[in-house]
């Protein structure tokens, strides 16, 4: 199926090493390896390096974490804890369902 | 001692009740319910910044679009676009769309400061605006991380002394919806809206103001083409600069009441009277008279159209039209329930700030009862009094009496350093009108009660005969006038006469005084 072979593309927003930015990084990871295997792609953006980056995607929070494709657009802010609602969030779930 | 030191907001009026604008360096919180001008308060805090004080300046709008924003402005002629381009001025739109967010887990709004120092620092703003922060609570639903997250980022906005301006929806009981002024709370400005018998005013009160002296009182203000203007009551320490020099009242036998010369420049001057008793006559001689010598008059006119009073005065022999022509006279009429007092009042300002005229003329005051109560207008007339007076500014009221009661002219009365009343009399089955000078501050003034006739030449003066039943006025003092004039041999013969006795008299009283001496 088409929608299964799409590659994730996920884009995390923080600000420099924060404790909660590296949970955040190490929980997605986690995720994604158990649920997308070979079919992600994490960008990571430190917003203190392109400030300007942060008007672009609507970002306000940190972390942030932004779905870029699939479409639409979702975002799940925090540190990324809870990974029913990441899942939720990203509708992993449904994807492998079908 | 240092002093707060303030930075000006460019909007009239509003610097003068804070006396020097907002504390410089520190975020104001302006509240108010829906539509009361919170939005536009605060752009044009940047805008004026970018262009008058060189103070560039970032717009954070968490509500309206940032394009939507420029559009509606730009019928008050700031040009956002123009500015962003310059780089004078920011825009930046936080969009939070509540269905597209999932939490989870511990977060902060890090993103927002840094997209914030991005953009101050970006153009070396000094002002900062954010339109309306609590739209945050909506979006977000961890309100307690939020509540700290504000705290930090009002402490860390004077940090990069930035002025700024944070609005807020009223809330109920409360001056913002989720407490704002809990954080910030140097200075708090509350913007009203609304609508008394129907005529909707705008008010605006410092509710706080940390470390400086400010005016307590509800200032209306008003949005017009040109932004807000904050009407306070000017200058009343009454430390106006007076003339002595005096003008003409354009009825030279009215002049002849006022020690020969006619009213001080610069003085307010109040005709008041029934109705048909020619006010508007009156007040119509003065602007004529303003006129022919060159010097711009203003006539606000709330009865009669501009047209009707310059046929009615032509009738009168009075050419007004001409003066209409040569720009020296100007006419501005208005029906009083046109609008509130308040925007009556901007408009005179600004139309005299605009023309500069040496002479106001506003006829009548009275109608404008009709859209406030008395002691509305007359706070009303008194700023308009003391604005006029403080710019030099000669002012005629005309005042219908009979149809207010005594409370207006009280009020009114002792705001004016002239008063004329115009009065009706009524004998013999006839109606005259006399008039006289009721007061004339600082002024040898006539005391008579003239008769005051209106001509196809013009108004004049006529002085009045005292005949044997009291004033002889309208046709008995002209039959007294004729009889003297056709009396006139008789009269010389009686007063021959009587000189001739007085010799008699004098040369009788001689003798016997010479008798007595002996």
């Amino acid at each position: 199926m088409a929608k299964k072979q799409q590659t994730w593309e996920l884009r995390l927003y923080v600000a420099g090493k924060t404790p909660k930015s590296v949970t955040a990084l190490k929980n997605l990871e986690k995720y994604c390896e158990t649920h997308l295997k070979g079919q992600y792609k994490i960008e990571v953006i430190d917003l203190l390096v392109h400030p300007q980056l942060a008007e672009g995607d609507q970002i306000f929070a940190i972390p942030t974490l932004v779905r870029k494709v699939p479409e639409p657009i979702r975002k799940i802010i925090g540190d990324l804890s809870n990974e029913e609602k990441v899942l939720v969030g990203l509708n992993i779930r449904s994807v492998n369902l079908v | 001692m240092q002093l707060l030191s303030k930075t000006k907001t460019g909007i009239t009026g509003l610097d003068d009740i804070t006396m020097g604008g907002l504390p410089k360096g520190r975020p104001t919180l302006v509240c108010g319910g829906p539509g009361c001008g919170k939005t536009l308060f605060s752009i044009e805090f940047l805008v004026k910044g970018a262009t008058e004080f060189n103070e560039p300046g970032v717009f954070m709008a968490f509500e309206e679009k940032a394009e939507e924003l420029v559009v509606n402005v730009a019928s008050l002629g700031f040009d956002l676009e123009k500015l962003q381009k310059d780089k004078k001025i920011r825009m930046d739109y936080v969009r939070i769309e509540r269905s597209e967010i999932e939490e989870t887990g511990e977060y902060d709004l890090d993103g927002l400061f840094i997209r914030l120092e991005h953009a101050i620092d970006s153009i070396g703003a000094k002002r900062v605006v954010l339109d309306t922060i609590e739209n945050l609570f909506a979006g977000l639903t961890n309100e307690g991380l939020l509540r700290a997250e504000l705290r930090r980022l009002f402490l860390w906005l004077k940090e990069k002394a930035v002025t700024a301006i944070i609005t807020g929806e009223q809330g109920e009981g409360k001056l913002t919806r989720h407490g704002l002024e809990e954080y910030v709370s140097d200075c708090v400005i509350l913007l009203d809206h609304r609508v008394i018998n129907q005529i909707s005013t705008r008010r605006l009160r410092i509710v706080k103001y940390r470390g400086s002296l400010h005016g307590t009182n509800e200032y209306p203000f008003l949005i017009d083409e040109e932004g807000i203007t904050v009407l306070p009551v000017t200058s009343l320490k009454l430390d106006k600069d007076v003339s002595s020099e005096t003008i003409s009242t354009g009825i030279s036998t009215l002049d002849e009441m006022f020690a020969g010369k006619g009213y001080y420049r610069g003085s307010s001057v109040l005709i008041s009277g029934t109705a048909g008793t020619g006010k508007t006559s009156i007040a119509a001689s003065f602007a004529n008279e303003t006129c022919k010598r060159k010097e711009k008059c203003v006539f606000f006119a709330f009865e009669e159209s501009p047209k009707q009073i310059i046929r009615n005065m032509r009738s009168i022999g009075m050419n007004l039209e001409q003066h209409v022509k040569k720009g020296l006279l100007q006419f501005h009429a208005a029906r009083p329930a046109l609008y509130g007092l308040e925007m009556h009042l901007a408009s005179i300002y600004k139309i005299i700030r605009e023309t500069k005229p040496s002479v106001v003329v506003l006829d009548p005051i009275t109608n404008l009862v009709s859209v406030g109560l008395i002691n509305e207008v007359n706070a009303m007339l008194l700023r308009l009094i003391d604005f006029l007076q403080g710019e030099g500014i000669t002012v005629m009221l005309t005042a219908l009496m009979g149809m207010v009661d005594e409370q207006m002219d009280e009020g009114v009365s002792s705001l004016v350093d002239t008063w004329i009343s115009v009065k009706d009399l009524e004998s013999n089955g006839e109606r005259n009108r006399a008039l006289y000078v009721m007061k004339s501050r600082g002024m040898k003034h006539s005391k008579q009660i003239r008769e005051f006739v209106i001509t196809d030449r013009g108004l004049k003066l006529v002085e009045i005969y005292i005949g044997p039943s009291g004033i002889l006025i309208g046709s008995e003092r002209e039959e007294q006038k004729l009889q003297k004039l056709s009396g006139k041999d008789l009269k010389d013969q009686q007063e021959r006469k009587l000189m001739a006795s007085r010799r008699q008299g004098n040369a009788a009283s001689e003798q016997s005084k010479l008798k007595a001496g002996k």
